[in-house]
């Protein structure tokens, strides 16, 4: 469609100018091309255990070296992402259209609704992240799912909120009333003038979020609450490392250079992303 | 003459504050005739805003419908469920705002907006395209197909305006209710607009209530007009004998103070003296009493009622003189 062509150029238009932008979007793009074709590009099975080569310094055959068990951690890291990047577009995805629907209802339904949704989200926000999902953990064993499920629960309110805030300021301009006058109903309003107006912001704002769901994705399984064992995770390496850290120092730099990567670059990309679909910004290139 | 197209008979609506009932409109009865252009003419606060809100049933949480009743080519829409009122919307009764800044939505293209307003008819994306076009080539934009793709902010206002207007007039409506639609916009502008409602009004043969605070706006456009005051209609009648006879004091302190009217440049401008009465607690008789130049007895103690066929004023002076 020429809209989403549109679209693509105009972001494009913009991280030219914006070589922080370009920074971030090429990091984005690798991390993602690495991540997905991890299996095409590791060096080695991530799981293969080699006890004579047990936390080697890197070299050609182990560019990144290898663990407490003789594991490639390239490779271990490669796969690492493809479990991040799923826990993020899941959670991220999931918890944005939640909070979507949540938050429009709240913005723009009667008022008691609002108060019942506030309080809930508050309510959610009100508890220490970890802790919820130490007690989540407790409940129902670690696990990936247990992991991407806190996450929702935790974020659906982050983007409720904001999508709240929006549409209870829109729900005031002209140009609603104006529709209402010209005969449309509440959900075309919300469908066809509240949604455009607030999906640009809400899509910048789940860019910026990936780096915080995929350190919370490492954290909860740095203390063993995420993947179990074999699996490779960008938390569980930096586990690993961590008690082996006067022995080799490779493991923790391999398992941390990917968030820093992943920090880096989402946050310069959305960053560029909110500079480019700001319309009080875009109105001076025309 | 065919029958009125609305027809609002002793509407009362009533805002509830703090302090009690305000009563914004207090038995206001006047009609719009087929085809005819009615100005509505008042300073802010007169009710001319609630009125409108109360035509097509957009009023504040906190509004009050009292009594009356509004007929809308009969039907009593007071009478109309919320669903039978949105159906009317857009489609028999449509609507220009007065901010044409703010009254399009800034991040939908023209095109995609004036499709949206066609959402009851079942054509293609193609044929509601083609509809939009040739709207906004009678409405006089220069070059509409290009102008589907822009967004608002590219626009300048007059151009907005007259998007906003095209879009009113899509369903053709019996009835265009126009919100101070050239207060917003120069001079120059204002005249074209006006002038191309005129045009609009004959080719759609639709009829237009026109809002104002504007008397010139009023004087060149409309065929009737009714000047309401703190809530009430004072003066009613055709456009001419309004303005040139009027009956009501505050109509006449009205066009004295038009600036168009003083001859001499003056740093004086005339004003009326005094404020709107405070509508919480309304003053025994004449709403306008206070105000007044010439007050009688009669106007501290009974209130009074429009009277006259044709031109229609509510003031005792009027039953004196005769």
């Amino acid at each position: 469609m020429s809209a989403t062509a549109g679209t693509v150029y105009r972001i494009f238009a913009g991280l030219k100018k914006d070589p922080l932008g370009m920074a971030g979007f090429v990091l984005v793009s690798l991390i993602v091309f690495l991540a997905v074709f991890a299996a095409w590009l590791a060096p080695y099975d991530p799981l293969e255990v080699d006890v004579y080569n047990r936390l080697a310094s890197p070299s050609f055959a182990h560019w990144l070296g290898t663990d407490q068990l003789g594991r490639d951690i390239l490779s271990r890291v490669l796969y690492g992402g493809q479990v991040a990047l799923r826990v993020s577009l899941l959670a991220i995805s999931i918890s944005m259209a939640v909070g979507l629907v949540l938050g429009m209802l709240a913005g723009f339904g009667p008022r008691w609704l609002d108060r019942v949704l506030v309080v809930a989200f508050d309510t959610v926000r009100s508890f220490p992240t970890i802790m919820f999902a130490l007690a989540v953990v407790a409940l129902t064993g670690p696990s990936l799912n247990t992991v991407i499920g806190v996450i929702i629960v935790t974020s659906i309110p982050v983007y409720a909120r904001v999508v709240r805030t929006q549409t209870l300021a829109l729900r005031e301009r002209d140009f609603i009333l104006a529709e209402r006058a010209m005969g449309a109903s509440t959900f075309r309003i919300l469908r066809h003038h509240v949604l455009p107006n607030i999906i640009a912001p809400l899509f910048i704002l789940a860019s910026m979020d990936v780096p915080a769901v995929v350190g919370m994705e490492a954290g909860l399984s740095f203390l063993g609450l995420g993947v179990s064992p074999p699996t490779p995770s960008w938390g569980s390496i930096l586990n690993d490392g961590y008690s082996y850290l006067r022995n080799s120092p490779w493991p923790i730099i391999a398992g941390g250079l990917p968030l820093i990567a992943v920090t880096l670059g989402f946050t310069f990309f959305g960053e560029s992303l909110r500079d480019i679909f700001d319309p009080r910004l875009r109105r001076k290139d025309q | 003459m065919s029958q009125p197209v609305l027809k609002i008979r002793d509407l009362s609506v009533s805002y509830q504050t703090e302090a009690g009932p305000l009563q914004a409109l207090r038995d206001v009865t006047f009609a719009v005739p087929a085809g005819k252009i009615i100005g509505i003419v008042g300073e802010s606060g007169c009710g001319k805003s609630t009125l409108i809100s109360t035509i097509i049933r957009l009023i504040a949480p906190n509004a009050r419908i009292g009594k009356g009743s509004i007929l809308f080519k009969g039907d009593d829409l007071l009478r109309m469920t919320s669903a039978e009122m949105r159906a009317l919307r857009g489609d028999e009764i449509s609507m220009v705002f007065q901010d044409p800044m703010t009254s399009l939505n800034p991040v939908r293209p023209i095109g995609r907006q004036m499709a949206d307003v066609q959402h009851r008819d079942a054509l293609s994306r193609r044929e509601k395209n083609a509809r939009s076009e040739s709207m906004l080539g009678r409405v006089g934009i220069p070059d509409p197909a290009a102008q589907l793709t822009r967004y608002p902010h590219q626009l300048s206002g007059g151009m907005r305006q007259r998007v906003a207007i095209a879009m009113a007039l899509m369903a053709e409506p019996s009835l265009l209710i126009a919100d101070e639609p050239t207060t917003a916009l120069d001079a120059t502008l204002e005249v074209q607009i006006i002038h191309r409602l005129q045009e609009l009004q004959r080719d759609f043969g639709c009829s237009i209530l026109f809002i104002s605070h504007h008397l010139g706006v009023i004087a060149e456009l409309c065929d009737e007009v009714v000047v309401m005051y703190a809530g009430e209609v004072v003066e009613s009648g055709p456009m001419r004998d309004v303005f040139l006879e009027p009956r009501h004091p505050y109509t006449r302190k009205l066009l004295e103070c038009d600036p168009a009217r003083i001859a001499e440049p003056t740093r004086d401008l005339p004003v009326i003296e005094g404020s709107l009465p405070n509508l919480v607690q309304l003053p025994d008789g004449c709403i306008f009493r206070e105000r007044c130049p010439k007050t009688i007895e009669r106007c501290g103690l009974q209130r009074p009622r429009l009277a006259g066929d044709g031109h229609q004023a509510s003031c005792h002076l009027l039953d004196t003189a005769e």
